[in-house]
């Protein structure tokens, strides 16, 4: 083991981790917004609205990461409409293109996550909340929303990690991610065990910061479910 | 209407199908893909249901080492895992040739590494679902098999283990759909599979997207081919078994 390129070498990878957090982040924050209409129309009872919602997440969720990512980088280029118009300065950046394939892919994922959160809401709270004469709109924001993102969070906190480990995909395209810092540094100094176990172990400490921070949320947005603090 | 104008669409539609020729080269790689799932399964099964025995055994060791195998395997990512067994492996292998004083430097086959990196990542998840359901079986059912004079083996066999693969099946089954995706990273090491395939062809051709999506479409026929199978699976692991509904 060589220490002084390993020691060289950390900074460059917490750079990459900069990236792959930012990537995964956005993603993340992306990939919820389009979840949650795609859970609605999931769980909406109509046909016409739940068909084309499965058909994307049965997409989404039967194809690798790695088709969808090409699919994106690649695959649009062959169409000179696209070429020509005006978002081909964001469709030809690696930057975006991870950033879409990780946020359309979590998306489908999410959606099913939070159509598991609503169903699990028990029906008296919904009828409980209409009894008192909410609207649609204000029992959607005020009771499902945050009882299904309560009930869907263990689940989400799987999906943020795999996510996670999916990012390391960007690398494929160019991108200078965790996983892409390790691969540059290997290919000049040829060193790829010593720098791909530090890389793990990077992913590794995410990986548990964020398991932790979920347990720490779960346990602050139940407090009906512990035992009263003895007097 | 002339023959030959109508002749042409039927043409385009033949080449669209062929993928101007690629076709038999996609089927090739799909072949491969599926031959990979497969090997890599098998392999991790075993090692998923070793890994499950020591985390139940009494030994305090066996169930840290266990745990450490789970908890790296499952927080590492799937391509990570596949270059470090890649290159770690080669590099010691290479140096073990120098010592019996080889020269050349000796690689790892890439379908050797990728079943040996995705076996691995498949084990760390499956050993949590032999686990739970090891323990799903309930004990009084083992006793009373000892009682009868079964040996602990016997009982083992014969009434443990057709349940616990019963009760681990719907388990197994999305592990392995999540595999199925994930030996499209063992095209990164240069294994001509689907996705190496897909990105020779797009070379010749320029046309990433028909590809890519020709790609994407043999996934998700093999997806539901899975799916399809393991429902089968779970219907022959459950027969004799009353269900709840109906």
């Amino acid at each position: 083991m060589n220490w002084e390129v390993i020691g060289a070498s950390i900074p460059k990878l917490l750079a990459g981790a900069g990236l792959t957090l930012e990537l995964v982040g956005l993603g993340l924050a992306i990939g919820l917004i389009i979840a949650i209409p795609l859970a609605l129309a999931r769980v909406s009872g109509r046909w016409w609205l739940n068909g084309p919602a499965y058909g994307y997440i049965f997409f989404f969720r039967g194809t690798p990461l790695l088709v969808q990512i090409f699919l994106i980088y690649y695959g649009l280029s062959q169409f000179q409409g696209i070429r020509q118009s005006a978002l081909w300065p964001i469709l030809r950046e690696p930057f975006w293109c991870a950033i879409i394939a990780f946020a359309l892919n979590t998306a489908a994922y999410t959606g099913e996550i939070i159509r598991g959160g609503i169903r699990g809401i028990p029906h008296g709270e919904i009828e409980a909340a209409r009894a008192i004469g909410m609207s649609r709109l204000l029992l959607f924001r005020r009771i499902i929303l945050p009882r299904a993102f309560r009930l869907a969070l263990p689940a989400y906190g799987n999906e943020i990690i795999i996510l996670l480990k999916s990012s390391a995909l960007a690398s494929t395209i160019t991108l200078l991610d965790l996983t892409g810092v390790a691969r540059t540094i290997i290919a000049r100094t040829y060193m790829p065990i010593e720098l791909f176990v530090m890389a793990g172990v990077i992913y590794l400490v995410i990986t548990f910061l964020i398991t932790r921070a979920i347990r720490a949320l779960e346990y602050r947005l139940s407090p009906h479910t512990r035992p009263p603090k003895p007097a | 209407m002339p023959v030959s104008a109508a002749r042409a669409p039927l043409d385009d539609t033949l080449t669209m199908i062929d993928l101007h020729g690629f076709g038999a080269q996609l089927a090739a790689g799909t072949a491969l893909t599926v031959e990979l799932a497969l090997a890599s399964a098998a392999f991790g099964l075993l090692v998923g249901l070793g890994m499950a025995a020591l985390k139940l055994s009494k030994s305090r060791g066996a169930r840290i080492i266990a745990d450490t195998y789970s908890t790296i395997f499952r927080g590492v990512p799937e391509l990570i895992i596949v270059l470090i067994v890649y290159f770690g492996a080669s590099i010691v292998l290479t140096s073990i040739a120098e010592a019996f004083g080889g020269e050349e430097p000796i690689e790892l086959h890439p379908f050797i590494a990728g079943t040996l990196a995705l076996g691995l990542a498949f084990g760390a998840y499956a050993s949590e679902v032999f686990r739970g359901a090891l323990q799903a079986v309930p004990p009084g059912q083992v006793e009373a098999a000892r009682a009868y004079g079964m040996s602990r083996w016997l009982a083992f066999r014969r009434v443990v283990l057709p349940q616990v693969w019963r009760f681990a099946l719907p388990g197994l089954g999305n592990i392995f759909l999540v595999l199925l995706k994930d030996t499209s990273l063992v095209s990164v090491i240069g294994l001509e599979e689907i996705m190496r395939k897909t990105a020779i062809a797009v070379g010749f051709t320029k046309e990433p997207f028909t590809f890519y999506l020709a790609a994407a479409v043999i996934y998700l026929l093999m997806t539901i081919v899975s799916m399809i199978g393991l429902q089968l699976l779970e219907r022959h692991a459950s027969r004799g078994v009353r269900s709840a509904t109906t």
